[in-house]
């Protein structure tokens, strides 16, 4: 085995910090997959162009001058409305319908969304330059940009909010009543059809605040977004709906699983080993469970 | 009886008069058999036997890359074919671009049978949306894949061999155009005898309700996968003709093309009406009109386009043309209509 990685052990440090950072990112996206498919019963394919519109609306504000972190304020409330707009156009007419319409919808939805997203801001691959400079560790030899400590720090902050905001507001209870029962909800006076539409708009957030962040600490492009998806409903998979430490911890599973294929297989497998690793993850939930003579729902 | 040979027979003379009668628009033609026959096997898996999937894409990228590998690598070098990118050092006699071919044909159909074969058992397993992630990630990481294996030409493409010229004839349109017809009518039948036996029944029966075939004593495991075999080995052939079509090959957005025939395939089965032997022959026929017409006239707003074709057919039109007619004129589909019951069912709606 001559893989770089293995002969200098300071870049396994590395890939595991990279990873971890970058989970937690990806848990975001995942946590707001998980709240819209707990309450709706939906499977956004759409998820990962969210997140590239979010990032595109911070780098706009980089390319006129606004610092690019200002975005992770901006971006949520405007895809917010992005999300209610999306709700009330497409969604809310396939909500209770067979889930396999709402996955081709909604990736009619990416489809148009990426192609839009390519009109307007073009092909190339762009990044919104914090100049929050690196820190140094270990005598210098894993280097760690100041940006991605912030990222991971702002998804915290939000995550904990959304979850304080979960518990306590009074849409927040009715979102949980909503995605308890619907019609029992209603029957209480739960305006179920605004519930829907303010879960699908906070989706869309934290994608634009999950956004915002990518376009800080990585790169985006307008046909980024599939993989978002993908990892994002790999860690739902993996963690269960409505389990949240779950999230987190397979999100930066997944984070760190990925820096390591970037090192061993080369960054031109990357994307594809997310892929095999969602086909491996799902094959082998349908094995244990087949034991039970059961089988994934 | 008579009526639907009447049918057949008329559309097997336009089929073959077709090149000849129109031809600019050969290229048009062969990509719309291609496109049927896909509809076609989409509808065995998805329409039938209610398995939504994505992933058909796979099947037809492996056919491709298969068919042109084996008609090179019959004859000369694989891998320094695709690195000198293919056709200036090497060329094919068209005795062995037609026999390389032949084989790679053959070779495009069995494999990703077989493929379909033994991921089957461990992918079918999976119900519903699990079902369609899974196979939508199948067909996604065989594209990012094949992208980076260096005999198949990675990331800068593979060309597939010109078509030779036989004396001063120049045919590649029309041998194209015959090979896809061809197995566009091989591909039809095959389906239409198979509907007619009780296989067709059985896969109705796992779409209806799995559990309950299962308790019937069907082993449904076992006729999920031949029929996701049957298909493969039609989108393999499909796939194979399609790179010869074409002529360069391209990992993600030629072969295992998710974004475009990974879509079409499934809209074409679900525009027709999802389900019936001639709905995806006729969803894709309209639905390549319609493509064609835009490609052509919004140039570059064509994603925009198939993105709100895919919302608006989805949404408002999900059991297609041929669900249409059904409502409409029952008595056509073999149903037998009570005058009074419908009218009772008119004034409850």
């Amino acid at each position: 085995m001559d893989f770089l990685i293995f002969q200098v052990p300071m870049l396994t440090v590395q890939a595991v910090l990279d990873g971890l950072l970058l989970g937690i990112l990806f848990a975001l996206i995942a946590y707001g997959m998980a709240l819209q498919w707990g309450v709706m019963n939906i499977i956004n394919i759409a998820q990962g162009d969210l997140v590239i519109l979010g990032g595109y609306i911070a780098y706009f504000m980089y390319l006129y001058g606004i610092h690019p972190a200002w975005g992770v304020i901006v971006s949520p409330i405007i895809m917010y409305f992005v999300g209610v707009i999306i709700y009330k156009l497409v969604i809310n007419k396939v909500v209770d319908r067979d889930l396999f319409i709402s996955i081709l919808a909604t990736f009619g939805i990416s489809i148009l969304f990426m192609q839009l997203m390519n009109f307007a801001f073009g092909a190339d691959v762009v990044l919104a330059n914090s100049g929050y400079g690196t820190t140094m560790l270990f005598d210098n030899s894993v280097t760690l940009p100041n940006s991605k400590i912030f990222s991971a720090f702002i998804s915290i902050v939000f995550a904990i909010g959304l979850v304080i905001y979960m518990k306590k507001s009074k849409l927040g209870r009715a979102i949980r009543a909503t995605a308890q029962n619907a019609r029992a909800a209603k029957i209480l006076g739960v305006d179920t059809e605004k519930v829907y539409a303010a879960t699908f708009g906070i989706n869309a957030a934290l994608c634009g605040v999950a956004g915002a962040l990518i376009s800080i600490t990585f790169t985006i492009h307008p046909y980024m977004g599939l993989p978002y998806t993908i990892r994002s409903f790999m860690i739902v998979i993996v963690a269960g709906l409505g389990n949240l430490p779950g999230v987190a911890i397979s999100g930066m599973g997944l984070g760190v699983f990925e820096e390591f294929a970037d090192y061993i297989l080369g960054t031109e497998f990357r994307i594809g080993s997310v892929f095999l690793l969602l086909v491996l993850i799902l094959v082998y939930r349908r094995f244990k469970l087949s034991k039970k003579r059961e089988y994934l729902k | 009886m008579n009526k639907n040979i009447i049918l057949y027979a008329a559309i097997l003379i336009f089929g073959i008069a077709a090149p000849f009668v129109f031809p600019a628009f050969k290229v048009q033609l062969s990509i719309l058999c291609i496109l049927i026959i896909l509809a076609i096997t989409w509808n065995v898996q998805g329409g039938e036997m209610g398995y939504n999937t994505f992933g058909n894409i796979l099947f037809y990228g492996l056919g491709m890359y298969l068919c042109a590998s084996v008609q090179v690598g019959m004859f000369f070098p694989l891998a320094e074919w695709t690195e000198g990118g293919g056709e200036k050092t090497f060329v094919h006699t068209p005795a062995q671009f037609f026999q390389g071919f032949a084989v790679g044909l053959a070779v495009a159909a069995i494999v990703p049978a077989i493929v379909a074969g033994l991921i089957g058992y461990s992918i079918l397993g999976l119900r519903g949306h699990y079902f369609a992630i899974c196979t939508l990630g199948l067909g996604v990481a065989a594209g990012e894949i094949s992208g980076g294996i260096e005999i198949i030409g990675a990331g800068q493409g593979f060309t597939t061999p010109p078509f030779p010229k036989v004396g001063s004839l120049e045919a590649r349109g029309e041998f194209f155009y015959f090979c896809s017809f061809a197995v566009l009518i091989f591909t039809f039948l095959a389906v239409k005898a198979i509907y007619s036996t009780r296989f067709k029944l059985v896969l109705n029966a796992i779409r209806d309700n799995e559990d309950k075939a299962e308790a019937m004593g069907i082993q449904t495991m076992k006729y999920k996968i031949i029929g996701w075999m049957i298909s493969a080995f039609f989108c393999g052939l499909a796939g194979g003709i399609m790179g010869g079509l074409v002529g360069y090959i391209d990992s993600t957005d030629v072969a295992f093309d998710g974004r475009e025939m990974g879509v079409f395939m499934v809209l074409m089965a679900i525009l027709g009406g999802k389900g019936t032997l001639w709905g995806p022959v006729i969803g894709a026929t309209v639905f390549h009109i319609f493509k064609e017409g835009f490609w052509t006239f919004f140039l570059g707003w064509q994603y925009v386009a198939l993105g709100v074709l895919i919302v608006v057919i989805v949404i408002y039109f999900p059991e297609g043309i041929m669900g249409w007619l059904r409502e409409k004129y029952p008595e056509r589909f073999g149903e037998v209509v009570d005058e009074a019951d419908r009218k009772a069912q008119v004034q409850l709606k």
